[in-house]
């Protein structure tokens, strides 16, 4: 089994006539994921890659495609209006894929998605992928393996090294879920948490943090109350300097909190395996499957 | 992005959140008019840098007449100081701002920012103004008050009273600090700041509420949506190095070490300086070159790193997706030739076409140390330069 995306999802690209909207929905599509159709306003009534038909609003695509699931490639300026725009239409799962929205966008955005059906993955993250049955993002498809360890992390190319490393070990992943590396995002990791515990196909997970923040504890102390299954962790940026933002606008200690140092310690102290080394992800989840 | 303490309160001006009268100089000869101008019987003389703890390191002066505040900046402007903010290099000071003196009858801290925890904008506030707030917050949290704002209602009046009336404040002050923060939270939300901090506001005796200092961060994401704001970055706050990255897009911040990183991806890279560490060697910066990287930015990526003269070896470290491991190591080939590299090189490519990138690096017939896994990269490097 798997989480979030599967063989029932049927996806539609919010800026799929653009570069990266196009290309990355074509990947998609070439894994088997069930891609029914995308929008671009303006564009409504072509179709691309064949018989994928465009549509100008989301509502429109929902209604005739009956679309579950969004991936928004939308630029920066027009993300969070792309989100809206995806919850007001009743889309049930919208993978954000756009680096670099305002954070006063993100804060009107989270706090319209609390009264609608909808799950926003993302911003600024690599999607979801459930290996041999759908994928939604932009992660090289090739290094998974389809299996039962759940992969979740705020960072995109720290989350294919440890599939890499699990993979060249001959252990495939349920599903891994990036959840993105800005400080407003709209799953969690103890959101995520709770999917893969209660998910039957996945037998351990492994969580990638970063500094900043306090989202590492708290899912460690949700570990510690809620989830039976062994967890091995890593935090990002043990050797980061204070008040510099490290790339993600959300990895930035700040006023001496969101060090790795403390997330470690809590992490442990939850029953998580925590490795110093991000090369020994791999390793360490093979020991406590 | 950072600005200066003037060009905070020439913010706050425009959204009608009282800050002192105070005139802006370069030269201390400006001095004694900017004095007279402000008419008070002291003023105060403020040393312009980015960074906080001026007060500390001698950069804020009271003067009592205008002679003595030419003085005071004579001596601020040109002098390198050192705050605990700054690293003991310290920072220049170009410019001094002179603001009327007042009497202060009670220092309050007040602070915005986005609170990650609950998504929303969060408001702080402590009687215990003009100290650290990290250090009231370790101390004595509960000195501290927090209000979180609904975005859709903002800042409405019950919610200013209640955070005055948290700051014990009566009579003239508690009416005059409501429309205050309404209005610095309006400035918050429209300037698209991701903190702002007022440290300390204060009352005076003639129970006037000021932003007696303002330190605004302001979110890099939107500044597409302020063009002005924009114009007030000062590249002079900044490393040499960072702005040179910045032009050509790439993620780079300096740090001590001597093993320059070169990697794709903010968590690869964090995580690349963290097993040189563990490899017994100090990463000399954070660099991600992003996932659509190509030879020019390859290249532009190795120029910055040569730049920092510290740097002994470079690791790069590729996980390729997006970024196809054959392009990487065309780039990478292409500008070890053009820049005459003669310092170890340790690459260490996984992902999307790694065979075929190894060959290149293999047929360019340049001594590249290969990495197989990032430990055994990391491992290299550290060694080659010893």
């Amino acid at each position: 089994m798997s989480i979030l995306v599967d063989e029932k999802t049927r996806l539609i690209t919010q800026g799929i006539t653009g570069r990266e909207g196009m290309f990355h929905t074509e990947q998609s599509m070439k894994y088997g994921t069930k891609v029914v159709g995308g929008v671009t306003p303006g564009k409504g009534g072509q179709t691309v890659m064949g018989n994928v038909p465009v549509f100008n609003t989301v509502a429109d695509a929902a209604k005739k495609t009956k679309a579950n699931a969004t991936m928004v490639f939308v630029p920066p300026p027009f993300a969070a209006d792309a989100i809206l725009e995806a919850a007001d239409a009743g889309i049930e799962l919208i993978i954000c894929i756009t680096e670099g929205i305002p954070v006063s966008d993100m804060v009107n955005v989270h706090k319209y998605l609390q009264g609608t059906k909808s799950r926003l993955v993302g911003p600024n993250c690599p999607g979801v992928i459930s290996p041999g049955k759908a994928k939604i993002g932009i992660m090289p498809a090739h290094i998974h393996k389809k299996g039962n360890v759940g992969i979740i992390s705020r960072s995109g190319t720290l989350t294919y090294e440890a599939v890499g490393q699990l993979t060249a070990l001959g252990i495939g992943q349920s599903t891994c879920v990036g959840i993105g590396g800005d400080p407003i995002i709209g799953t969690r990791f103890i959101d995520v948490l709770e999917l893969f515990q209660k998910d039957r196909g996945t037998k351990a997970i492994c969580m990638i943090g970063e500094i900043g923040g306090t989202a590492e504890d708290e899912a460690a102390y949700y570990i510690k109350k809620h989830v039976t299954k062994p967890v091995v962790g890593f935090i990002a940026g043990q050797t980061a300097p204070p008040g510099r933002r490290m790339g993600h606008a959300g990895a930035i200690i700040s006023g001496g909190q969101g060090t790795a140092e403390e997330k470690m310690k809590v992490m442990k102290r939850c029953g998580i395996k925590v490795v110093k080394s991000p090369a020994d992800l791999g390793k360490t989840i093979q020991k406590v499957l | 992005m950072k600005i200066h303490e003037y060009q905070a309160k020439e913010i706050l001006r425009k959204y009608n959140v009282p800050v002192p009268n105070g005139v802006l100089i370069s030269k201390k000869s400006e001095a004694p008019a900017a004095a007279k101008k402000l008419g008070t019987p002291v003023v105060v003389v403020k040393a312009q840098i980015h960074a906080g703890g001026r007060g500390k390191g001698g950069g804020v002066k009271l003067a009592k007449s205008p002679a003595e505040a030419e003085k005071h900046a004579g001596n601020i402007i040109g002098m390198t100081l050192v705050t605990p903010q700054t690293g003991p290099e310290g920072r220049l000071v170009k410019k001094v701002l002179i603001e009327e003196g007042m009497e202060i009858v009670k220092e309050l801290y007040m602070g915005i920012l986005v609170d990650r925890e609950t998504s929303r904008v969060l408001i702080m506030a402590s009687e215990a103004g003009g100290m650290e707030i990290e250090e009231v917050a370790a101390d004595t949290p509960e000195k501290i008050i927090k209000e979180v704002v609904d975005p859709v209602i903002g800042v409405q009046p019950y919610l200013a009273r209640k955070i005055a009336f948290a700051l014990n404040l009566e009579g003239a002050a508690l009416k005059a600090i409501i429309p205050f923060i309404i209005n610095l939270y309006d400035s918050f939300v429209k300037e698209d700041c991701s903190m702002l901090e007022i440290n300390p506001l204060v009352i005076t005796s003639d129970d006037r509420v000021l932003a007696l200092d303002a330190k605004v961060d302001i979110d890099d994401n939107a500044m597409y949506r302020h063009k002005d704001t924009l114009a007030l970055r000062d590249t002079d706050e900044e490393d040499p190095t960072e702005v040179e990255a910045s032009k050509f897009n790439l993620n780079y911040i300096k740090l001590d070490g001597n093993i320059g990183c070169m990697v794709n991806g903010a968590g690869l890279a964090m995580g690349t300086m963290d097993i040189i560490k563990l490899s017994g060697g100090e990463p000399a910066n954070f660099l991600d070159v992003g996932g659509g990287a190509d030879e020019e930015m390859i290249e532009n990526g190795f120029r910055i790193l040569l730049s920092d003269k510290s740097v002994k070896g470079i690791f790069i470290n590729i996980f390729g997706g997006i970024l196809r491991c054959d392009v990487l190591a065309r780039g990478v080939v292409a500008a070890t030739k053009k820049l005459h590299i003669k310092i170890p090189v340790v690459v260490r490519m996984e992902g999307t076409n790694m065979e075929e990138g190894h060959q290149i690096l293999k047929d360019s017939g340049l001594n590249f140390l290969i990495g197989d896994g990032m430990k055994d990269g990391a491992q290299k490097v550290v060694k080659a330069i010893k």
